[in-house]
């Protein structure tokens, strides 16, 4: 079973010892994610600055 | 092991030939015979094209001096190769030509854009578009291939998902390219003179750019759609990005964008699709497919309206031409696809 990236809907496959609240990856958008749970897996968006130009 | 494939090049001093000839010195499965250019007659290669001393012991040839080979390349002029295609068909079976002459199907449609009648319509059916990620199984036993152009080739991968797939309204799409100068060729003129160029913001091709037929070729599907299309150059030399607005016509979420190019990009090698939230390079850059053979993708919906901006970005003269006709000539041999387009390019650049 393998957790969905919120932001772009791969799945996501846990390595092994993955613990709760870890950040990874998500292979296809790179986005940084927190493991919110292992069994079942999910992860949610981990926060992160934006940057904003034009001010 | 395999017999090399012998290869000569047809107009070789331009900027897109020295890029093939580069590719094929270090190919493994090819022989590069011959290459010409009347300009540059009797001189050695690296004279015009400094990277490659060293390289090669070639010299350029005339095209009267030209012998048999597998495969020819055609990296002539826009409008040389129709009117000459039956003497290379004579030299060799396979011919690849990278000019425009043979891309458009519809010989009205040639004439409409490029304001002649075509001298050969007959065989434009013959050649197959040459875009490896939309054709590869017309290549695959194709004798003739037609490269597609640079600013449709990053056009078209950018939205051919969205097309495909019907999800767009078919008359609202507009794309602006900017574009870098080697997109204009090799030869100065008094508008690429240094003090007149450097540091500028053309917008040289607002609107009837002669890609719109290609790209509209290859999207529409059998339907009517229109594609609104300026192009802009940069002071910069090799590269594209196509920023593309398409409207969708019904609801989706960024989520299903993603699995939309899922779906037709995923297990193609040459095209990414770059889109992070953080970071120096969120979406597609030229700087960062500069000398490769990819294609990135990146895309952004806007919150308030069914507007999705599409950012496409490849190498002018790699993936919109040189490696794109290597890339199917690869194909077209049944060789590995990716071989001598490994290359990942360089950073910083």
């Amino acid at each position: 079973m393998a957790a969905e990236c919120p932001v772009c809907g791969a799945d996501i496959e846990f390595p092994e010892g993955t613990v709760e609240n870890e950040l990874i990856e998500c292979p296809d958008c790179g986005t940084e994610l927190e493991v919110i749970s292992v069994d079942p897996p999910k992860v949610e968006e981990a926060p992160s600055e934006e940057e904003d130009w034009g001010q | 092991m395999m017999n090399k494939i012998s290869v000569s090049i047809v107009g070789g001093s331009g900027y897109a030939g020295g890029d093939l000839i580069r590719l094929l010195l270090f190919h493994p499965n090819v022989e590069l015979k011959q290459v010409t250019s009347e300009r540059f007659l009797g001189k050695a290669l690296y004279k015009v094209h400094p990277n490659l001393r060293k390289q090669t012991d070639l010299k350029f040839c005339a095209i009267d001096e030209l012998e048999s080979c597998d495969v020819i390349f055609l990296c002539l002029p826009h409008g040389k190769a129709m009117g000459s295609i039956e003497k290379f068909n004579l030299l060799a079976d396979k011919i690849i030509d990278l000019s425009a002459d043979f891309r458009l199907n519809n010989p009205a449609e040639f004439k409409k854009w490029y304001g002649e009648d075509h001298k050969f319509p007959e065989k434009l059916n013959e050649f197959v578009y040459g875009i490896p990620e939309l054709h590869r199984e017309e290549m695959k036993t194709a004798k003739y291939i037609s490269s597609a152009g640079c600013n449709a080739t990053t056009t078209i991968l950018g939205l051919y998902p969205l097309y495909k797939e019907g999800l767009v309204e078919p008359d609202r799409t507009v794309v602006e390219v900017k574009v870098g100068s080697s997109e204009g060729g090799n030869r100065s003129t008094e508008s690429s003179h240094h003090p007149v160029k450097d540091g500028s913001v053309r917008s040289y091709q607002p609107t009837q750019h002669r890609h719109t037929a290609e790209i509209i070729q290859e999207l529409s599907f059998g339907k009517e759609i229109k594609i609104h299309f300026s192009a802009t150059a940069l002071d910069i030399v090799r590269g594209i990005l196509a920023t593309s607005h398409v409207f969708l016509n019904q609801e989706l979420e960024e989520k299903d964008i993603w699995k939309l190019y899922r779906k037709y990009y995923a297990n193609e090698y040459f095209i990414r699709i770059v889109k992070e939230k953080e970071g120096n390079y969120r979406y597609p850059e030229p700087k960062i497919v500069a000398g490769t053979n990819f294609c990135d993708i990146g895309f952004k919906k806007d919150e308030e309206s069914n507007r999705l901006v599409v950012i496409s970005s490849i190498d002018n003269l790699m993936k919109g031409a040189a490696g794109q006709a290597l890339q199917a000539f690869n194909i077209m041999n049944g060789l590995e696809e990716k071989t001598g387009l490994e290359f990942p390019g360089l950073h910083p650049y």
